[in-house]
């Protein structure tokens, strides 16, 4: 480029300016189904004015419906996870695990799922027997039943193989009301084990990348370590799987949408040192990595140590772990106490973490 | 992580910065080179815990953020034909071009990939031969030599439908131009250490010489980059300006020479222009003319793409250290990483990225965020 370029005797640095011009977005990028800005500001400005409603405007994992004098709790998403089998699970397993955590983290205990399959014209129906399979075998260790279901075919190349939607009900129980808007300052906030360890088992096989010790997925079915916590005390403020986004992402949203702060201490988040290393080598943050078995409780101060014991005495939170608290200062913010004793802003992502150029 | 925990140690972080302290009697202000060196100094709140004698600028080492537009614009080109599978690192894909990002391109059904690594890009070439496979070569002397090697071992293994966008950039003329501007406040650098671990020290010496600088080879934790400022301050405050390696556990004074001489087959130097701040002698590299069949710029015909940067985002300044990001009127209001004005808001390594990421709460015209739904 520079053959034809005059250069100036001398720079004159006074006059150096790097500008670009502001962006608009006309169509769907990845980073609309990250978790992060992008993706609230498609519901934002798209679906909710389009679908109006009240309970809509719950905007939680699950939404809670008055019905015949009970509460239900009423769930759906869509899995389209590649590859369809990782370490640790495969996408039958996420589609179970995944929506039962939603109706859990609302206080609910799953009960029926509908699952949708829409399949790629040419996969071999023996992936769609494992798919299937796994699927029934993560709905039993649930102690949720699929109910109803229903199967499309897409031509090929025009699908990834395999994508399963699921939706699921289950009922609240009483006296159980979970949501950000009960947060106040002075909450603790608790993570039920190692954050990060989904998306780098995902990265370490759908990328090729070998970090030198496998890393599996935690996908789990949650409502276990709910009902344990709940028995604690029904007096739970919020809950949160913290899945695309991660634990970054989940924070924010209990802030913006409490309006308080949150503050974490950075060095008390457990990252294993296997995610910690794959984080370091891509130069992600694990605070942003994709969970799909772990939640984060926000919880009143008085009953935080009765729940972290029953946390940990239950096979998936044994290694939680208070991370924080609510506080009153900058609402609607998280911030993280740096090990050295400095603070930081944690932002929502805004879209899908990228890997850096070195 | 022991050899990450280790230099991020508090305790041992305590006592440099006492030491520091303690040396330090007046004013100084050091520039950090690199993008990385700037987040992680913002990441721990390094420069909150500094005496306040020290400031800390920003230097231009972003390799996002100083790709030239006319360059994100020829990327963009190329990624939008048919036949193309246009690879980069994941970072760029945000970078802004004119009026699109590669995001975009993808979104209008480019084939854009992101890899991991050049080699990478040369696989999918193996096995695409139908297609033409273009790989987005940017970045300082750290991610020049992989590149390089790529471009040779296509070459030797005739993969002829692989080609490269290069827009390599080098360090040391960055600082002498920095330093040869009446406006310059630099006082003393912290340089780069992995950029160091391939070309070694010996570009340095005649630059601290000349400007009176002392030059500090410095890493990334921040226990690295204490001990770096210490060094300079130390310097500084002895009046004394030598190239002094406080990253001795990666750089050797010679570099890595298997790496140099990859770098001299297949580049050779060339004026470059770095986005925000203009052309630069000598300050990039191009492929060799032996190398030319795998120039992307020749084999697509991109070199004709001219681009004029509008006036209303200041990043060159950050970029240089003049202005702090938060300084910018536009920070935080109409630029933000949703709605970038400039590389510096989208780069992982930005200057301004970093201060709206980690520092929006230091920034009261900009603590009242947007607030966003939850979903």
């Amino acid at each position: 480029m520079s053959d034809t370029t005059e250069l100036p005797a001398t720079l004159d640095i006074e006059g150096w300016t790097c500008p670009a011009p502001v962006r608009d977005r006309p169509r769907v990028v990845m980073g609309h189904g990250g978790g992060g800005a992008l993706s609230a500001e498609l519901v934002e400005q798209i679906f909710a004015p389009a679908y109006g409603g009240e309970v809509l405007a719950q905007m939680g994992d699950a939404a809670v419906l008055a019905l015949g004098g009970a509460r239900l709790a009423f769930s759906t998403d869509s899995y389209v996870v590649r590859p369809l089998f990782f370490p640790g699970g495969s996408i039958g397993d996420l589609a179970v695990n995944g929506t039962v955590n939603d109706l859990a983290m609302r206080g609910a205990r799953a009960a029926y799922l509908s699952c949708g399959f829409i399949l790629e014209e040419g996969v071999e129906l023996d992936v769609v027997s494992r798919v299937a399979r796994a699927l029934g075998a993560a709905a039993r260790t649930a102690g949720v039943e699929v109910a109803t279901g229903d199967t499309k075919v897409v031509e090929a190349g025009h699908g990834d193989g395999v994508f399963v939607n699921t939706a699921g009900i289950g009922l609240v129980p009483a006296g159980v009301d979970l949501r950000p808007q009960r947060v106040v300052p002075g909450d603790v906030v608790i993570v039920s084990g190692a954050i990060g360890v989904h998306g780098v088992a995902i990265m370490s096989v759908r990328e090729g990348l070998e970090f030198g010790v496998e890393i599996e997925s935690d996908c789990a079915a949650l409502g276990g370590l709910v009902d344990a916590m709940l028995a604690v005390t029904p007096d739970l403020h919020v809950l949160r799987d913290p899945t695309r986004g991660g634990l970054a992402a989940a924070l924010n949203e209990i802030a913006a949408a409490s309006g308080t702060g949150v503050v974490v201490r950075e060095r008390a988040v457990p990252v294993p040192s296997a995610v910690a290393n794959a984080c370091a080598i891509l130069g992600l943050d694990p605070m942003y990595i994709a969970n799909e078995g772990k939640l984060v409780a926000f919880v009143p101060r008085e009953h935080a140590d009765a729940v972290l014991e029953a946390m940990r005495a239950h096979p998936l939170g044994t290694d939680s772990v208070i991370i924080g608290e609510a506080v009153e200062d900058h609402p609607g913010m998280v911030v993280a106490r740096t090990g050295l004793g400095g603070t930081r802003v944690v932002d929502l992502p805004i879209g899908e973490q990228l890997p850096r150029i070195c | 992580m022991k050899y990450i925990d280790e230099f991020q140690d508090p305790e041992l972080a305590r006592r440099l910065l006492d030491d520091i302290r303690a040396t330090v009697t007046r004013p100084w202000a050091l520039m950090e080179v690199c993008g990385g060196q700037t987040h992680s100094i913002i990441r721990h709140g390094l420069d909150q815990l500094l005496p306040d004698e020290i400031e800390l600028i920003h230097g231009p080492g972003c390799p996002v953020c100083v790709t030239p537009l006319e360059v994100i614009d020829k990327a963009l080109e190329i990624a939008s034909r048919p036949e193309v599978i246009f690879c980069s690192f994941g970072d760029m894909l945000r970078v802004p071009g004119t009026g699109r990002d590669l995001f975009q391109v993808r979104g209008e059904g480019g084939d854009v990939r992101v890899v991991y690594s050049p080699l990478d890009a040369l696989r999918i070439a193996q096995r695409n031969p139908d297609r033409q496979v273009v790989f987005f070569g940017i970045g300082f002397e750290t991610t020049a030599p992989p590149n390089a090697m790529t471009v040779h071992q296509a070459r030797k293994l005739g993969v002829e439908n692989f080609s490269m966008l290069v827009s390599h950039v080098r360090v040391p003329p960055a600082i002498e131009a920095i330093m040869s501007s009446p406006s310059c406040r630099v006082q003393g650098f912290l340089a780069a250490g992995h950029v160091c671990s391939v070309m070694g020290v010996g570009e340095y010496p005649e630059l601290a010489e000349r400007f009176r600088v002392p030059i500090v080879v410095t890493g990334f934790e921040p226990l690295d980059i204490l001990e770096g400022v210490r060094r300079a301050v130390r310097q500084l405050e002895r009046g004394e300006h030598t190239v002094d390696n406080a990253y001795a556990r990666a750089v050797r004074p010679e570099g890595n020479q298997a790496a140099r001489a990859m770098l001299e087959d297949v580049f050779e130097v060339t004026d470059r222009a770095w986005r925000g701040i203009g052309v630069i002698p000598d300050s990039g590299w191009r492929l060799a003319p032996k190398y030319r069949d795998h120039d992307a710029e020749h084999r697509f015909q991109v070199g004709g793409i001219r681009t004029v940067e509008p006036a209303e985002c200041r990043s060159g300044e950050v970029l240089q250290g003049l202005l702090k990001p938060h300084e910018c009127e536009a920070f935080g209001t109409l630029c933000t990483p949703r709605t970038p004005l400039g590389a510096t808001m989208v780069s992982s390594e930005g200057a301004c990225a970093a201060y709206y990421l980690y520092r929006r709460l230091d920034v009261p015209a900009v603590k009242a965020r947007e607030a966003s739904p939850v979903v």
